[in-house]
Parts: structure tokens; C-alpha cells; sequence
């Protein structure tokens, strides 16, 4: 025979498991949402970029693109070819340079520099840009992404390790190039 | 025989689900539902186990690591004995699965199954046919090529548009700022554990909903849904007019399954597996990235939208498809349930259809796309330079050097980014060719910069002879109004 007093006693100590079990769920939660959002934590992604040297000044003529590679900064044993990134420098007058992402600004397929007509084109949509960088054709939005650079005992270093995608923000010491609209 | 028996009555005193499996086949179904349109659900099902069988066969040898992924599928293809069939096997299953799904959506929208009482059925079948596409486009990134590492780029470049939270977004997706070891094992979690496991679920709330409610009836013109009703003329039908699930059309099913097994079998053994293709190495830009079959028509539509609209039309769009699709149920829940009297649902299934066909068909051979070799490898075919001036030929040179032939194709040769030139100086005067390639435009980058006065002669010269035998050459109207007042006539067209 139950008596109502009873089953009301019970009823909360149901309750109270079930509160039990969830305050346990929601301090285990926080530690595994850290866990799942570890790739966007603050005193991770400080990381994620630093100065990384392409090359000898002397393997970027004066006037010319050349194409270039570095090992990402953040890479694990794992990562096999994965961690080789790809950029294009175009030396611009000897002094000033020009090192941009091999991402369309697109949606991030490799572009191809063409010295003869001075253009990079991509291959998926068909983006095309001019040499310095600034849209020329196609659906991009926007030029090319830039690194940024500085020449230090003779080698041009750049600062990379994060794959350029059009939703960035633009680091702010780098000039959005206009889109020409005319010669 | 006795034997079986008495092992199946062993099992069944414990387990007691006898009764329930014996009720579930026999359940009545009405007679015209044991039809050749009601096989579709049957064979995504068993295509979707043949894909848990072989997916599982698989994972004995594939190695989830950026380094070694590629490796190991070349080790399946050539070093294990027939893995290059259990590889082709999973890749067609997949090809197989998404277009039965899609082929089952269209039928049992087609046949108003989404109206009363089956709108959780259909809600269940748009995540089904969601968590479909989630595996066809995760299966292509665990198969680690050059695709696939550029398809991710593609994925990050879309995500880091959402507003707001698009960059922090990339590097969940890549598990941290490139694509690469991360990036893979996330994506191998998904295709293997965590989206595998929520389609099983998923299925078996689908099925338990189809046991329950019952199979879709026949549409019938006239014969409308209303929620007060339906339910008992359902069960009158069934009781009227029925047919037991087995054997009374399950044979239907059986057989189309088998033939869909035997037609993957068959592609796996004649096509063999997709790919892999390059190694994926990001330095190696000798590439032009292609996706999946499936996702083809996404990949024109990314390459046709207007550069303003793009972000827009990928953010909102999906969100509105999959709206629309879950709110179906309950906007048109009532009513006729038969395509003869739901015109405005055929004619939408058609302009789908029609769309996503035509995108498809583009994303095949992507005109959009330079030919980044033809200014090397396709020459100029010899009838543009036959008795041409040393000048002309010049330009024809002009023409090839400065890569115009990879957007633009002579006689059928050459990319077809910009129009093809067989004609155009019937098409465009001197001036007008001039200042269209000095200055561009109409999505023509400017080639000012990059000719000198001299090559700009000599192409345009080049440009000028291409033209039909005995068509006349563009004019400018008003510059022969303006220079022969007298004459008036058109000046006739120079050889």
C-alpha cells in the first residue's frame, strides 16, 4: 500500500536526480565545448601567424612574379605535404615587394601566374587578376590576398599561417587595391 | 528444418518480438500501393546498408592522416586484392544513394505522402536527404586528392562569409588555420561516427513512421485529405481493398533493390573507383579542382552568380530550401493529393529538374573556366592564318603569346570564357577592337599594360581578318555619314 505522502517523496527525489544529473551534464559540458572550440581560443590563434622566411632576395628579380613556398608555422607530424603552403611574390622594383596568397579571392582555388599577359587567372570559376594584385575579371569580389613582408639580412620574410579566405578581415596595414577600370 | 524451428521458438520465448515482426510484415496495405512507384524508400535503404558494409571495409585499411590518407588509398586501389571494387562499390553506392533519395523525395512529392498524418515522415526525410548530401560531400574529402584539398578551400571560402562569425567558423571546420591533419580526422569523425550514427536513428524513426501511419494511398483526383477524415478512410481502405505488406508487394521492393545492388555492382566493376587524383600537396597548382558529381550543379551555379549577389544567394539560399522544404507539410498539409490536379507542384519539380540538370551539364565542361594551357598546347587553326599578311600573322602570334586562347576559342578551340572570336570583326570595328582590349571591360581584364603599341597593331590587325568568307567587316555608321557625306552607301567589305 502506497500512501500519497509517499509517492510524492519519491517524485522528488526523481527531481532531484534529474537536477543532480544535469547540473553534472552542464559542468561537463564546459570543458568539452573548450575541447570543441579549441581551434577558435584566443591564446591559441596568436599563434597561428608568424614570420616565416620565403627566400634570398636574389631568387626575386627586379620586375618579375616568382612563385615561392614556406611550411605553415602550426603543424603537426601528421600533416604530411598538407603543411607545404604555396604563394606568389612579385618583386616590384627591387625595393618594394608584393607576396600574394596562391588563394582566389574567390572561394580559395590555386591561382596561376602568366608573365606574358601579366595575369593570374584561377581555374575553378575563372577569377582573373592583374599583376599587382587587383581584380581584373571574373566573379572575385575583391584582389588577391596579400602577406605581409620585411627584408631582414638579405631574406624576404613574410608573416603567414593562416589560409587567406574572403570573410577575414583585411589586416589593416594592407591597402585594398581598387579595381582599375580603365589603362 | 525441425531444427531452425525449434531454434526459433527458443529465441522467440525470450526475446518475444515474434509476434511484432509477424504483425509488422503482414500489415495491410492498400492494393494499389503495391506498385512499382513505392520501391524508391526500399532501395535507399538497402544502398544505405551495402554503404554501412563496404564503408566498414574500408576503414580496415584507409588511414585517417593528411600524410598518409592518399597513400593508403593507393594501397587499397593496387596492393590489397579487389579493394579497388570495395572502393568502387562505396563510391557508386554513394552516386546511387543520393540520386534514389532524391528520385524517392520527387515521388512522394509527387504523390502528396507529405500531407496529414505524414508530416513528421517528410520532416524526418528532408534531414535524411540533408545528412545524404553531408555524406556524399564528407566522403569526397576523406578520399584525400587534390580535390578534395581544394574542395575544402571552397568549403572555408563560403563559411568565413558568414557575417560575423565566418572566420572563427573556418577554423572549427579545418580544426585549426589550414587545411590539413585536422582538417581530416574532423571530417573522417563525421563521415564515420557522427553522421552515420544519426541516419541510423533517423531511418528507423522514418520506417517505425511508415508502420504506423501506414504507406501513402494512391492518389486518387478527387479523393482530398481532410484532417478529420483521413484516418478512417485510410483504415477503411486498407480493411476494404488491402493486401498484406509481405508477401503482397514486398516482392516489388526485393526486386528493384537487387537490380539497384546489381547496377552499382555492375558501374563498380566496369568504372572502377573515382580517383584518387593528385596528391594533396597545396604546391602543386597544375590543377584545375572539380567536385563530385552531385555537387556540379553548385559549383556552376557558384561560377554563374553575379560577384554582388553570390554571399547573399550562399547564406540565404540553403536556409530558405530547407525552410521551405520543413514547412511544406503544414502549409499544404489538406487537400488533393494527386499531380493530375497539382499543376503548380509538377511545373516545380520540372523547373528543379530542368535547373539542376542544365547547371550539371555546365559544371561538366565549365565554360567559364580558362583553358590555362590552350595558349601553349591548342594552335591556331591553319584556315585564321592562311594568305594572311606577315603583319596579321604577327598578331596571330600576339594572340597566342598573351594568352588570349585560353578565354577565347577559334573554331571550337580554345576556352570559352569570353566569346569565341571565329567572327568578330563582323562583330566589332577597328576602334571598337582596340579599346576592348587596351581597356577591357564586360569582364575582359585591360591588356593596356601589357602590349606594346606595336603588338596592339599587329593583334588587332589579327582580330580584324576573323570573319566569314563574304561577310562584311563591322562598320562605324556614323563615321561613314561623317567622312563620305556623298556616297551614303556602305562601303564594300575588303577581303
Amino acid at each position: 500500500m502506497t500512501n500519497p505522502d509517499d509517492l510524492s517523496r519519491r517524485k522528488l527525489l526523481m527531481k532531484l536526480g534529474v537536477l543532480f544529473n544535469g547540473i553534472i551534464a552542464a559542468v561537463l559540458a564546459v570543458p568539452i565545448i573548450r575541447y570543441i572550440l579549441s581551434p577558435v581560443a584566443e591564446e591559441r590563434k596568436q599563434g597561428f601567424q608568424s614570420w616565416l622566411p620565403l627566400g634570398e632576395l636574389n631568387e626575386f628579380p627586379a620586375g618579375e612574379t616568382r612563385f615561392a613556398t614556406y611550411r605553415n608555422p602550426v603543424v603537426n607530424p601528421w600533416d604530411g605535404k598538407t603543411a607545404d603552403i604555396a604563394c606568389w611574390v612579385r618583386n616590384v622594383d627591387g625595393q618594394t615587394f608584393q607576396v600574394f596568397a596562391i588563394n582566389c579571392a574567390h572561394l580559395g582555388c590555386p591561382v596561376r601566374w602568366f608573365p606574358q599577359s601579366n595575369l593570374f587567372m584561377c581555374p575553378c570559376h575563372g577569377g582573373a587578376y592583374y599583376q599587382d594584385g587587383s581584380r581584373a575579371s571574373g566573379p572575385p569580389e575583391r584582389g588577391l590576398f596579400q602577406y605581409h613582408y620585411k627584408i631582414e639580412l638579405g631574406k624576404l620574410f613574410i608573416k603567414a599561417g593562416e589560409m587567406p579566405t574572403p570573410g577575414q578581415k583585411t589586416q589593416s596595414s594592407l591597402v585594398t587595391l581598387e579595381t582599375r577600370r580603365c589603362a | 528444418m525441425r531444427l531452425i524451428g525449434q531454434i526459433g521458438d527458443w529465441l522467440d520465448a525470450r526475446l518475444q518480438v515474434g509476434q511484432t515482426l509477424r504483425e509488422t510484415a503482414e500489415h495491410p496495405v492498400p492494393r494499389d500501393t503495391a506498385s512499382w512507384f513505392y520501391v524508391f524508400g526500399s532501395a535507399a535503404f538497402v544502398v544505405f546498408v551495402l554503404q554501412i558494409f563496404t564503408g566498414i571495409l574500408l576503414a580496415l585499411i584507409y588511414v585517417p592522416s593528411a600524410g598518409e590518407a592518399w597513400n593508403s588509398l593507393q594501397v587499397l586501389n593496387h596492393g590489397i586484392q579487389l579493394g579497388w571494387f570495395v572502393r568502387a562499390l562505396h563510391g557508386w553506392g554513394s552516386n546511387f544513394m543520393v540520386a534514389i533519395v532524391l528520385l524517392h523525395m520527387v515521388q512522394v512529392f509527387l504523390f502528396g505522402a507529405y500531407k496529414f498524418p505524414r508530416e513528421l515522415t517528410w520532416i524526418v526525410g528532408v534531414f535524411l536527404l540533408l545528412m545524404t548530401l553531408g555524406m556524399a560531400f564528407t566522403g569526397q574529402v576523406l578520399r584525400f586528392d587534390q580535390d578534395a584539398y581544394w574542395g575544402l578551400g571552397l568549403g572555408a571560402s563560403i563559411a568565413s562569409r558568414v557575417p560575423g562569425a565566418g572566420p572563427a567558423i573556418v577554423n572549427v571546420m579545418l580544426g585549426g588555420p589550414i587545411i590539413a591533419g585536422a582538417t581530416l580526422s574532423r571530417f573522417f569523425a563525421m563521415h564515420v561516427f557522427v553522421i552515420p550514427g544519426l541516419l541510423i536513428a533517423f531511418v528507423a524513426l522514418h520506417l517505425l513512421m511508415v508502420v504506423k501511419l501506414g504507406i501513402n494511398d494512391w492518389p486518387m483526383p478527387g479523393r482530398v485529405v481532410r484532417k478529420a477524415t483521413y484516418v478512417q478512410e485510410y483504415h477503411e481502405l486498407t480493411k476494404k481493398d488491402g493486401l498484406p505488406f509481405v508477401p503482397g508487394a514486398v516482392w516489388k521492393d526485393l526486386c528493384f533493390s537487387a537490380l539497384i545492388l546489381l547496377a552499382v555492382g555492375a558501374c563498380a566493376m566496369y568504372f572502377g573507383p573515382f580517383g584518387p587524383s593528385g596528391r594533396p600537396d597545396p604546391t602543386i597548382i597544375q590543377t584545375a579542382p572539380h567536385p563530385d558529381f552531385f555537387f556540379l550543379w553548385l559549383y556552376a551555379v557558384l561560377s554563374l552568380l553575379p560577384p554582388s549577389m553570390e554571399t547573399p544567394v550562399l547564406l540565404i539560399g540553403p536556409v530558405i530550401a530547407i525552410i521551405a522544404l520543413l514547412a511544406l507539410p503544414f502549409v499544404f498539409g489538406e487537400g488533393e493529393k494527386s499531380w493530375r490536379r497539382r499543376p503548380i507542384a509538377v511545373l516545380a519539380i520540372l523547373l528543379i529538374a530542368v535547373s539542376l540538370g542544365d547547371f550539371t551539364h555546365l559544371g561538366t565542361f565549365t565554360p567559364w573556366s580558362p583553358v590555362m594551357d590552350a595558349w601553349s598546347s591548342d594552335s591556331i587553326p591553319p584556315q585564321f592564318l592562311h594568305n594572311r599578311s606577315a603583319l596579321e600573322r604577327q598578331g596571330a602570334l600576339v594572340f597566342q603569346e598573351k594568352q588570349c586562347h585560353n578565354c577565347h576559342a577559334l573554331d571550337n578551340i580554345g576556352g570559352k570564357r569570353g566569346p569565341a572570336l571565329d567572327s568578330v570583326a563582323a562583330r566589332r570595328t577597328q576602334d571598337q577592337l582596340i579599346r576592348q582590349v587596351i581597356q577591357g571591360g564586360g569582364n575582359m581584364p585591360a591588356y593596356g599594360k601589357n602590349l606594346s603599341p606595336a603588338e596592339t597593331t599587329a593583334l588587332v590587325s589579327f582580330l580584324e581578318t576573323l570573319r566569314p568568307e563574304g561577310q562584311p567587316a563591322a562598320r562605324d555608321s556614323s563615321r561613314a555619314v561623317g567622312l563620305e557625306p556623298q556616297s551614303g552607301k556602305p562601303t564594300a567589305a575588303q577581303p
